[in-house]
């Protein structure tokens, strides 16, 4: 049996069992490493020697008869912008290719706590900037589904490590897409939570009113139990929600009478080449509707404004963010420089990759004076608007239902030097970063080998409606 | 001449709350450099601030007690702008929405009192402390990253140095009332900077608006606005004008020297703060703090006038300080008697304090001993010269006056009999004086009242005596 082929959930049964031993589990991961990494490259750092102690202890703790954790003996991937103590974390920038950070982020603590084994730092686009992860300071990582596509991003690591069973779970962030996209792209389940629902202490901000930790796994249960395990309230983090946490279970959920609504706005919007994606939609919901689920079209009006407000507010944040890198205190500092002024702006221009200078240069103009007002202070009342499109159409629905992503996982090097494309395909996720709601993307189906996954949007701190439902829909099209 | 000048404080306060503003460290003065900092307020990436309600709560004095409006939703901004002891590229402060708007503070000026407005109050956190080597290097201490200020903001209404320096004295005087702040200029924790300019609305002309750092005690405030103010007058008079300017005091030059140009207004591209939710300041929170405040003191200036029917000027000088206040209600206690005290009070005690350059706080003498004091004179027991004596060698020793009088035997003779042998004994050695006194030389009785305080080592009841004095003269 290899067990790094099981999904996460049956592993921790079998472990529970004492069928097998979390050394076993996890040294089927490194097997499975040594063996498809180098055509993957998932990660940016592997922890092997913390891994294997970590698995031990577990098996200690099995052996002594204590109870054990959500997520015991689970290796675990953690998207390389998670802080943890003692291990380099670099954002996949050339700015932190050397920085150890002194403390843990929240979900790390929350996984040691929940006797999960963290396995590595996995690649992502630089600070977690795009939806390739081809702007990584590390290299590409490829989509195991097809090596010649890029796995999707900005979390391409997290994704295609557990795709390619390396890893069991995985964590990565979520601003405008950046769990949900790749997840769709390598045909697994992603989960972008609530705003508040997971903590964001010791994540590396890009846009801080925008980002979610969010889960990987190979169905939904695994992803859920990945959400279990690192959940709630956090009194470091000023946007934890007291309301966070998970207290539903899997079981309970019907898609008969499940109130879908589908947005017009999706509906009307066509972008080459998705025909039959669109076709594949269709048919998925066809299966909704066989299975009782109620589907009506709804307008979402200020929909169609959701990418340039995204822009203009990630961008104005990721300009602030990323302040705080200026080769003062830690981080890359050049070698060229002769004034205080040429520390920073040479040490930011040699270790910062070209999308992370773009948006920072972006940003800065949206908060300059003369024209935040017309930027980012309108992209702020915008804002709103698109939040109360939802609280209304979540009056009478549980979920809407899209696409996660408009296109097919592409081929390398074919979007990234046309940003604007690349930006358009978010259109899908990210008014859902602006609103705070929670969403899931899972597989569909698959159109010329690759994997295409839908997206179920739930209002916020309604995680159980959405996953309910997936785990329902799971169920009927095994 | 017709110039009026015009001077705006920006006062900055560090709050001593018991942690920084965002973080658990604590808020100390002083201790090893970089020991009292964390994730947090190194702004590490991923760290995250959380609001500090005490931080809040002292904001919040300040505004009720300079009769501020007080926001109903908190929020904060980032002030972005690059330099070495920022760590996070952003500083954590207040743009458009202030924790308090307006407000103000009065002053005693010789005709009446004046009242300054103030702009505004909000709160932000401070930065860290560049340390320069001399080999050119710099280093940097994080201690104070995260340390919780309020900025208080006047409006231009201070038309003078010395109304600067009332409004700074009062300024401190009402936040050390309130506990918010130490208030030591020394280590920091007030500093102010000032933006002035003159302008004469005869002719039409003003000068433009410089602003001057870097004043580490209200004494070089004092200075850098009076110098400032003739390099105003002085550039207009000869027909030329200021620089829109940032200026720095010279200690040593006794003058302001330019910084940096102003080439137009900073930029620093406010944003939302949105790692810290807005925070809804409740009525009931809001009374509360309202409630617990200590009185003022304005408040205790006129209680004092109605309670102890003290003047306006007693009652300024008495309230100028909590501990004063303090000092001088405690020694009430024993005395009962509130003109009494405050002539001592006002008188040496004060008198003293300011020669020696010391607040009352490091005052030796206890409200009970210098009660004793005052009620040793009042009740004759030693002359009002001795007991000012006896109060010089208590402010020195900490003594009780009881344990100095006995001591050094100051009791006043005021026994009849004993005084009568001395007197006679006096004017039996002094015959030419009685003669003199009898030809109409007052001057006479001032000799031998002399005479008899030497004998007596200053002892005797100068009032017995100089009855006693005269009766015995029209007997001989």
């Amino acid at each position: 049996m290899d067990i790094s082929s099981l999904k996460a959930w049956e592993m921790r049964e079998k472990l529970l069992k004492k069928e097998i031993s979390a050394v076993e589990i996890l040294e089927s991961h490194l097997n499975r490493i040594d063996s498809v990494e180098k055509d993957i490259n998932a990660f940016i750092t592997i922890d092997r020697d913390n891994a294997l102690k970590a698995s031990k202890g577990v098996d200690e703790k099995l052996a002594r008869g204590e109870s054990l954790g959500v997520l015991a003996g689970l290796p675990i991937g953690l998207k390389d912008n998670i802080m943890t103590k003692d291990l380099r974390t670099t954002c996949a920038s050339k700015m932190l290719e050397n920085f150890i950070p002194p403390f843990d982020a929240t979900v790390v603590r929350n996984i040691r706590r929940e006797d999960g084994i963290i396995l590595g730092k996995t690649n992502l686009d630089e600070f977690a900037m795009g939806g390739s992860t081809e702007t990584s300071y590390f290299g590409n990582t490829r989509n195991p589904r097809n090596l010649d596509v890029v796995p999707g991003g900005s979390s391409g690591g997290s994704a295609a490590g557990v795709a390619a069973n390396e890893l069991a779970i995985s964590l990565g962030s979520d601003t405008g897409g950046s769990v949900r996209q790749p997840a769709s792209y390598c045909g697994i389940v992603g989960i972008k939570p609530t705003y508040g629902m997971v903590s964001r202490y010791g994540v590396m901000p890009m846009s801080n009113s925008l980002d979610q930790v969010g889960q990987f796994g190979r169905d939904v249960k695994d992803a859920f139990l990945m959400l279990k395990g690192v959940s709630g309230f956090d009194p470091l983090d000023g946007t934890s929600s007291k309301k966070s946490g998970i207290n539903f279970d899997l079981e309970g959920g019907s898609l008969k009478g499940l109130r879908i609504a589908l947005p017009v706005e999706y509906r009307d919007l066509k972008v080459t080449g998705d025909e039959k994606i669109r076709e594949m939609f269709d048919n998925t919901l066809k299966v909704f509707e066989r299975e009782g689920a109620i589907i009506d079209y709804v307008s979402l009006p200020h929909l169609k404004y959701a990418l340039e407000t995204y822009y203009i507010i990630s961008t104005a944040e990721v300009s602030t963010n990323l302040s705080r890198l200026d080769g003062i205190r830690y981080g890359y500092r050049t070698e060229n420089y002769e004034t205080l002024d040429d520390l920073y702006t040479m040490s930011r221009t040699e270790a910062f990759g070209e999308e992370a200078k773009r948006r920072i240069m972006m940003g800065t103009y949206a908060l300059s004076a003369g024209y935040q007002d017309e930027h980012y202070k309108k992209a702020l009342k915008v804002r709103t608007l698109i939040k109360n499109d939802y609280d209304k159409t979540f009056k009478d629905y549980d979920v809407i239902l899209s696409l996660t992503s408009p296109i097919l996982p592409f081929p390398f090097d074919s979007i990234i030097n046309s940003p604007v494309d690349m930006y358009k395909a978010d259109l899908y996720t990210v008014p859902v970063n602006l609103a705070g709601l929670c969403a899931m993307s899972m597989p569909m189906g698959e159109i010329d080998g690759l994997p295409v996954g839908m997206q179920l949007t739930g209002n916020r701190f309604q995680e159980s409606k959405i996953i309910r439902a997936g785990y329902a829909f799971e169920k009927v099209v095994k | 001449m017709g110039y009026k000048t015009l001077v705006g404080l920006e006062i900055h306060v560090e709050l001593m709350t018991k942690n920084k503003i965002f973080c658990n460290c604590k808020n100390e003065f002083g201790g090893e450099v970089n020991t009292h900092v964390c994730p947090v307020c190194l702004g590490l990436p991923g760290a995250l601030p959380v609001m500090d309600k005490e931080a809040l709560e002292f904001g919040i004095r300040a505004g009720l007690a300079f009769n501020s409006e007080i926001e109903k939703e908190v929020r904060t901004d980032r002030k972005n702008y690059f330099y070495p002891d920022l760590t996070k590229g952003y500083q954590i402060s207040q743009a458009d929405l202030p924790l308090c708007k307006g407000g103000h503070l009065d002053i005693e000026l010789e005709d009446g009192v004046k009242r300054i407005n103030l702009e505004r109050i909000h709160i932000e956190e401070d930065t860290g402390k560049q340390l320069h080597t001399e080999d050119g290097t710099s280093l940097l201490d994080f201690n104070r990253c995260g340390v919780p200020l309020i900025e208080i903001v006047t409006k231009p209404d201070i038309n003078s140095a010395e109304e600067a320096r009332l409004f700074l004295e009062k300024l401190r005087s009402t936040l050390k009332y309130i506990g918010i702040s130490d208030v030591r200029m020394e280590e920091g924790s007030l500093r102010c900077d000032v933006n002035i300019n003159v302008v004469d609305d005869e002719k039409k002309i003003k000068s433009k608006i410089t602003e001057v750092k870097n004043l580490n005690s209200f004494r070089s405030a004092v200075k850098a606005i009076e110098t400032e103010e003739k390099r105003h007058m002085e550039l207009l008079d000869k027909g030329e004008n200021t620089d829109n300017e940032t200026r720095r005091w010279d200690e040593n030059l006794n003058e302001t020297v330019i910084m940096r140009r102003k080439f137009g207004a900073s930029d620093y591209r406010f944003a939302n703060e949105g790692d810290l939710p807005s925070i809804k300041i409740e009525d009931s929170w809001l009374e509360e703090i309202r409630n617990n405040l200590p009185e003022l003191p304005h408040e205790k200036k006129v209680r004092f006038i109605s309670e102890y029917s003290l003047g306006q000027y007693e009652a300024e000088v008495l309230t100028g300080s909590k501990e004063l206040a303090a000092f001088f209600e405690e020694t009430y206690k024993y005395v009962n008697d509130s003109k009494l005290l405050s002539n001592w009070i006002m008188g040496d005690v004060l008198r003293r304090l300011k020669e020696e350059d010391m607040e009352i706080e490091a005052l030796h003498i206890q409200p009970k001993d210098l009660a004793d004091l005052i009620l040793l004179v009042k009740d004759g027991k030693i002359n009002n010269n001795t007991g000012k004596k006896v109060l010089k060698d208590m402010f020195d020793s900490g003594d009780s006056p009881e344990k100095i009088v006995k001591e050094q035997g100051l009791i006043q003779i005021s026994d009849e009999g004993a005084l009568e042998e001395i007197v006679e004994k006096i004017l039996d050695a002094n015959p030419q004086s009685i003669e003199d006194f009898k030809n109409g030389k007052d001057r006479a009785i001032g000799f031998l009242m002399g005479q008899i305080m030497k004998e007596t080592k200053g002892k005797a009841n100068p009032q017995m005596v100089n009855k006693m004095l005269l009766a015995k003269i029209n007997l001989r």
